[in-house]
This record gives structure tokens, sequence and C-alpha cells, in this order.
């Protein structure tokens, strides 16, 4: 085994002789997460609310007081039903909240537990439908925590509850890391390879193009664990995703899917030829893909009939979709046994025929 | 009048503390084939760089084509040719794609451009292979090629990086021929070679050694001061002594 | 070291062909190379050199034809050709972001042996680089980058060496030394197979094969193959040598004229008498016109033989 900790060193070399690109893979997962986490993020933080009011009762005014107070919302001022429509559209205000006439005895007799219409109406500007969205989530919630008693509202964030993006954004970010580091990386560090000529010196050798290979991968593999770790750290401490999922289940399909990605390098690295065309395969066919199909950027159910076949077929898909799950969802090892499945297969698949391709010989 | 397309003196170039190039002087006359000679690593390619214009001494004086070394380098671009053993053309073009890119380059109207095509296809008995790739063409053909786009502007001296590297001996002698022609046509030619046959086909050869000009004459001459037969051996006796390993 | 007498040849080839597309890259070649011998492939760019070299070391497979090194077929028993042979590529096969010294130890692993091993082997060699040892190989000189190349293609003490052009681009005096280096290894017994476009360095082999556009035009010793060359040589030389060139063309008697060197080389018909052709030339206004007969190269073989075919 000598020999084969000789090739993991000399790969390593390559790693930390090339300084800049090794800055750039450590510290990519870190600006990424926090760019997502703070700058890039669709959460809404201030949101200008005014309040319909027909009768100005103490349980309103403590209502109207505790929004006041949140630091996502500006109180604006009282108004009339009839200027509503007239704020909204100006975008004086983004949101109205309109408190039923019969506020305080809808609220008792939801206590007693009689039924009852809707205590509080909630208007929506949605000319942002983002800003709408969350929005409403926030202040149903604010609403609804606030209040002693369980007003008739729907609330439809059961998870997440802040609806910080950064946490949506979180898995998606692990994934195409992943993907970066390890499918790109060694494909270009193969491809290099034979670009320079050391391959056929490789081959004209007595090792096993496996052995080779798996040495190649061994530095990237641990790359990326401290990434998986990085990222980790990252969203449990500076974005604060409670992480109470299976972390057992976490890690596990971390690993899955890091050694997946090494496969697609390697696969990669048996169909092109010269490094500029491996980063074009990985930057176009491999990135691409995973940032439009994989429910990172736009959710997958929102998408026509064709992409979402499509997305059935890309790893990180289920990768995400498993995080989400985990990470925060905060669910169990059993509810992602099917993405976890589904991932060892297409490992299966794709180590398979990478080294029926990767022949030792040069045609 | 003064006929020195070259006159470079105390020509000195230092990277750090490293002096590649240390105090070079010499001067080249029109239509002469000057041979610029010496060991791997003796600073000719970073000499012939500031000769080219693409990049400026760190000392001296010296002007190529009527322009200043140490800082007119653009135009002296502008006003020279250049062909290197590994890059010159480009292989995904044609042969006229190829020679309209350059001829553009160096500003050429489209009458001048045909007609000066005309005249190198013709001489290089290419007329069939206008439209093929350059890819496609052996390398001899690709060399021969190579040397006629490089001239193509008339340029008064033109820079061949070993022209010759790697052609089989037919071909070798055919670019010579060519690098004659021009020759006797008054462009004045500046080569570097490995071949030391070759040398003898310079009107004057200068030898490198550790960074500064240690023969410069005729071969005849060289071969006289150093009692040998041949370039060969004048060069050996030369390269020997170096000291720098790169 | 090979102290038993080898039932085989080193490399043995027979109507070897491969095409790449249209491309006729090795057309039919046979060669033998013998035990301990220094086998030189000589021919352009283009030639097929380095496919041979590729199907040799069972890097590429043939179309037709067939070969073995060290008694072993380049189709059958290509991982054992891979343990006993060395191969240098055209393009110095190392890792410029590694030192000497780490290049020299990942070579060695890659065969599994340790450099102390082998090293009374290199050492000569590597003697002259270990100073830089330390040192960034895409630092060292083109010279230093081919020994230090040599060392790891020899570190795991090869029966035979492959060598891709080493010494294409090295200066005069660099490929001097390597031919030393390379009489050294012959002499411990070491079969090796070198190509190079310079037509001057056949003479330090003990065979070789003239080769072109994936044909062999010649095998022989290099002396026969120039005593092999079949008629007189003149060689012209004056001081207006571009306008001697053009007017020895013109003469009826004169087959063919290339420059070499300091002279012309003229291949002439039989009726031509070299003192009238010199008088005919200064009378037409030449100065210190000389016509000699000399002896042939390699490079005047090979040009002649060109031009036949």
């Amino acid at each position: 085994m000598g020999g084969f900790m000789s090739f993991v060193r000399k790969e390593a070399l390559h790693i930390v002789r090339d300084r800049r690109t090794m800055l750039i893979v450590l510290l990519m997962p870190v600006v990424q997460m926090l760019l997502f986490g703070f700058a890039i993020s669709t959460e809404v933080n201030n949101i200008d609310f005014a309040v319909v009011a027909p009768k100005h009762s103490e349980a309103i005014r403590q209502q109207v007081e505790r929004l006041s107070v949140n630091d996502y919302f500006t109180f604006k001022g009282y108004i009339s039903p009839q200027a509503t429509d007239e704020l909204l559209r100006q975008g004086e205000v983004d949101a109205v909240v309109v408190f039923a006439e019969d506020y305080d005895r809808r609220v008792n007799a939801i206590a007693d537990g009689y039924p009852t219409g809707p205590a509080i109406q909630l208007v929506f500007d949605a000319s942002n439908p983002n800003v709408a969205a969350s929005g409403a989530g926030y202040l149903q919630n604010a609403l609804q925590v606030g209040g002693t008693q369980h007003l008739p509202i729907e609330t439809h964030t059961m998870y997440n509850p802040q609806m910080k993006s950064a946490y949506n954004f979180a898995p998606g970010i692990m994934g195409l890391i992943f993907l970066l580091i390890c499918a790109m990386m060694t494909s270009i560090s193969i491809v290099r390879e034979k670009e320079t000529g050391t391959m056929e010196v490789l081959l004209v050798s007595p090792v096993r193009p496996l052995r080779i290979i798996v040495a190649k991968m061994v530095p990237y593999f641990l790359l990326s664990c401290i990434n998986l770790i990085t990222i980790m750290s990252l969203a449990r401490f500076a974005l604060e995703v409670p992480m109470t999922g299976s972390m057992v289940g976490l890690i596990g399909i971390s690993l899955l899917y890091i050694l997946l990605a090494l496969a697609l390098g390697l696969f990669i690295s048996t169909v092109a030829n010269t490094q500029v065309v491996a980063m074009l395969i990985s930057g176009m066919v491999l990135l691409m893909p995973v940032i439009m199909l994989s429910g990172m950027v736009f959710p997958v159910e929102n998408m026509p009939n064709i992409l979402q076949a499509i997305s059935y077929i890309i790893p990180a898909r289920w990768y995400i979709e498993a995080m989400r799950k985990l990470m925060i969802e905060g669910l169990g090892f059993g509810a992602v046994w099917k993405e976890f499945v589904i991932l060892i297969a297409m490992t299966v698949v794709l180590v398979t025929i990478a080294l029926k391709k990767f022949n030792d010989k040069l045609e | 009048m003064d006929d020195r397309v070259i006159s470079v003196k105390d020509l000195c170039k230092d990277f750090g503390t490293f002096r590649a190039v240390d105090r070079i002087t010499f001067d080249v006359h029109r239509g002469e084939i000057f041979g610029f000679l010496g060991a791997n690593g003796a600073g000719k390619t970073t000499a012939m760089r500031m000769l080219c214009g693409l990049s400026y001494p760190t000392a001296g004086s010296g002007t190529v084509a009527g322009f200043d070394v140490m800082t007119q380098g653009e135009a002296i671009k502008r006003h020279i040719g250049y062909m290197s053993q590994r890059f010159s053309l480009y292989e995904d073009l044609t042969v006229w794609e190829n020679i309209r890119l350059y001829a553009g380059i160096y500003g050429m109207t489209r009458r001048q451009i045909l007609r000066r095509t005309a005249e190198l296809l013709d001489r290089l008995h290419f007329r069939d292979e206008i439209h093929t790739r350059v890819g496609r063409l052996p390398l001899g053909w690709k060399q021969k090629l190579a040397f006629s786009v490089a001239t193509i502007h008339c340029p008064e001296v033109v820079f061949l990086d070993e022209p010759t590297g790697g052609v089989d001996p037919v071909t070798r002698r055919q670019i010579w021929e060519l690098i004659y022609e021009a020759a006797a046509g008054g462009t004045t030619i500046f080569v570097t070679t490995h071949y030391m046959d070759e040398a003898e086909y310079c009107s004057r050869v200068s030898i490198m050694v550790d960074g500064q000009i240690r023969a410069l004459g005729s071969p005849g001459e060289l071969k006289t001061k150093f009692a040998v037969q041949t370039m060969d051996e004048v060069f050996r006796m030369l390269a020997r002594e170096a000291k720098r390993g790169e | 070291m090979i102290a038993h007498t080898h039932p085989y040849p080193a490399i043995e080839v027979k109507a070897l062909s491969k095409s790449y597309g249209e491309v006729r890259a090795l057309d039919g070649i046979s060669f033998e190379v013998g035990r301990g011998e220094l086998f030189g492939l000589i021919g352009p760019d283009g030639a097929g050199k380095t496919t041979l070299f590729r199907l040799l070391t069972t890097l590429i497979a043939p179309d037709q034809g067939s070969a073995s090194v060290d008694g072993l077929d380049i189709l059958a028993d290509y991982r054992r050709i891979r343990q006993r042979v060395g191969y240098m590529p055209g393009r110095f096969s190392l890792y410029p972001d590694l030192t000497v010294e780490e290049n020299l130890a990942f070579f060695a692993a890659l065969f599994d042996v340790k450099v102390r091993d082998n090293y009374d082997l290199i050492a000569p060699i590597y003697r002259q680089i270990e100073p830089f040892r330390t040192r960034r190989t895409d630092k060292l000189s083109g010279g230093m980058k081919q020994k230090l190349a040599l060392c790891c293609a020899l570190i795991h003490r090869p029966s035979v060496l492959f060598l891709d052009e080493p010494t294409t681009g090295v200066d005069a005096v660099s490929r001097n030394e390597f031919w030393d280096i390379l009489f050294n290894l012959k002499a411990k017994g070491i079969s090796i197979l070198i190509s190079t476009p310079y037509m001057d360095e056949a003479n330090c082999c003990d065979r070789v094969a003239l080769i072109n556009e994936g044909k062999i035009l010649e095998i022989n010793t290099p002396q026969a193959i120039v005593e092999g060359f079949g008629e007189t040589l003149y060689a012209l030389s004056g001081e207006d040598m571009f306008g001697l060139l053009e007017a020895a063309r013109r003469d009826k008697e004169v087959r063919r004229c290339y420059p070499f060197g300091e002279t012309h080389h003229l291949l002439t018909s039989p009726g031509f008498d070299p003192r009238r052709f010199a008088e005919a030339l200064t009378a037409t206004g030449f100065c210190g016109v000389s016509v000699r007969p000399v002896e042939a190269g390699i490079e005047d073989v090979f040009i002649k033989r060109m031009g036949n075919g």
C-alpha cells in the first residue's frame, strides 16, 4: 500500500501547490453560504402595514402594538376601509390588516369552541408574489404566536416559521459545491495529465488504472468533507438552522453524494481530452441543470411536466430534496430512504460506466 | 546611408536579481541573414523578445527598424515579421483565411493582399491548397506557409525562432531557400536554430553564452578564429564554458 | 546484470500498420532490435515515430501486423510489457509543480520500487541534477528536465528503453552529454530504441532505420547506409552561395543541388566533369568557385531516398 499512499501524496501536493485554486475551493462554500444567507435573500424584512379597525378594542390595540414592535413590520397608522385599495396601489403600504367588526366576540367564540368566521383579514399587494407570500406568512404567524387565543387564520408555513431563505438555499449550495469540487476538479486533474503527456507514462506502468483513479479521488473526497463540515457549521451557527433531523442520515447522504460527484468527474474525464472541454462539460452540462432543475432556485413542483421529468435524472435534485427534509424539516432517516436508494443506484451506474470507459490504452 | 536595421548597445534584462541578458551589443545590416545562436537558457529568447518589442530592456539602448527598443515597442511590432516554431498559423482556418487575417492585422489593403497572396501561392506552388485547412497540411508545408505569411507585409526585418525544428531535410532546405530569396530581396533575417549546419547559411552569426555574446562574425571568420572545421565545433567550444543551468 | 543469453530480440516488429482516419501513420513496418542494441529511428515530424512508440509501449493497438517487446506480444501480454519497459514520451512527462525529488519518488512508487534500489543505474545522471533536487521541475532548463525524465524512465531498471525524440529542442552540447549517458546505459545491457529528427545523431546508433511518411526507407548501420549511397557526391562552394545554387540548378548535368552547411551538395549525371563545371561557373562571373567530391552523410541518403519516393 506504500505505492498507493505516494499517489495520494502526489495528488495532494498538486492541490496544495495550486494555492489559488485551493483557496477558492475552501472559501467558495463560505462565501456562497453567507451570500445566499444574508445578501441575496428572498426574505422579506420590512413590511409596511396599515390597520383597518372599525372598533378600537383593547384586544386589537394589543395586536397592533405587538406587530409594531416586531422588527419585520412597520406600523403606518389606522385607515378607513375605503382607503385600502388606494394605499396598496400607490405602494404606501405592503399590507393592510383588517380586523372584523365584531373582533372581540369572534375571538371569544373561538376560545369557547364555537365555529365562527375569520376574525382578521389580510390584504396584500401581490405584485411581488414573493413579498406577498412570505409577508402573509410572517404576519399570520406574528398574529398567532403573539395572541393568547387560537385565531382562525390559516397557517401555510409549518416549517421554517421565520421563512428565512438561507434555510432553503443551504441544501442547494451543498448540492452545487460538491459537484463543483468533485466533478469539475477531478475531471480537470485527470484530463490535465492527458494534456501534458504524463498520462502516457502512468499508463505504461504496471499500476492498474483503478488505483491511479482512486488515489486521485481521495484528496478531493477529503476536501469535500472539510467543506461539508464548513457548510454545516455555518448553517448551524451563522444562519441558525436548527438541524434537528437525523445527523447520521445527513452525513451519510452527503458522503454518498460526494462519491457520486467523484464518479461523475471520472466519467467526464473519459469523454474530454482537454481541460477546457472538461471545464465546459462540468460547467454547462452539470451545473446549469443543477441550478435550474434541482429545485435550488425554482421549486420543482412549479415546473412544466417535461422539465420535471428531466429533473428526475439529476442527482442533485434528490440530494437537495433529502437535505431539505433532514436539515430543515428535521425529519428522521426514514423520511429519505427513497432518495437514498435512488442516489445509490445512480452512483453504481455511473461508477460502472466510468470504469468501463476508462481503459488503460490511449484510444 | 545607414543600413543598420537592428542596432543595439549594452542591452540588459534583469528578472529580479537574475541578469538574463547581460550587455549585448551588435548591429544587423539590411539584407543580412543574422544567425542568433546560444545554448538552452543562454538568454536567446529573452533577447529576442526585447528586439521584437514584446518586452522592454532593463538598461541599454538601440533601435529596430528605426524605432527605439526602450520606448517604442508597439511601433516595432508593426514593422517587423515574426515566426515561431510552436505557433504561427491557425490550424482550423484555411490557407487563405490565415493569409487574410495576418495581412489584415498589418493593415494591408484588399488589393495589396490579393496581389501578395497570388505571388506567395505561386512561389510555394500552393495554388490548389488555398481553401485547405492549415491543420491538414503536412508540417513542412505549414512552416513554408508560416514563413511566407510572416513576410507578407514586406517587413524590414523578420524574426524566425527555430523555423526548421523537426522538419524533414528536404523541406528544411526549401525553407532556407525561401529565406535566401527574401534576403536577396532586401528583407533582413534574424534567425535562431539548433541545427549547426544552418549556421553556415547565415551571413553572420552571434553565439550567446550565459547572457553575453561571446562570438560574433561570419561563419568563416569564426571557424578561423577558433581554428576548427565546422560551426558545430565553434558552438561546442563556447557552450561548454556555460556556467548557468537556467 | 544480463548474464544469460536471451532467446528473443529486444523488439520485433512485423508488418505493423496503423491509421488515423484517412492518414496512414504507419504503413507495414518491419524491423528488429537486438539485445543491448542502440537502435535509432531517424525521420522528420509526422513520419510515424511517435505512433510506433505508442504501439510498442502498448498504449495503442495496431490495425494490422504484430510486434513483441522482450519476447512478449504487444496485444496479448501488454501488462507484462509495461513492467519491463521504460518510456520517455516526446514531451518530457514530468509534473511541473512537483520538485525534482518528488517527481523521482513518484515514478519510483509507480513501479513499486524504492529510489535507492536502482540508484546505481541513475546515479551518473542524477548527480548532475541533484543540486537542484528541491527545485520545482518547471524551473529547470531543458537539458535538466531531459535528464530528470530519463532518470524517471530508468528508475525501475527496465530491460528495454523507449526514448521518443529526447533531444529535440535541446542545444548541441546538452545533446552530446545525453548521448554519452545513453552509451553508458547500453554498456549496462539495456536495449534502447530512440527517435530523433537530427540526422547527425544517426552516427551515435548501432543501427538506424530511416523513416518517412509511415514507411521505412532503409535499415542498416550508419556506415553501411552511407556506403550504400552509390554515387559520387560533389560539394560546391564559392562567394555568392545563393547565386551558385541557382546557377548549378540550371546546369543540365546537375540532377539535384541543395544547400548543405557551408557548401551545396550536387547529385550529377554520369557525364559530369567537376573541373569543366567550375570553370563554366567562374566564366559567368562567380568568384572562388570550388567543386570537389565529398563523402555522403546520412542526411544525403535521406534526401536522395525521399526524392525517389
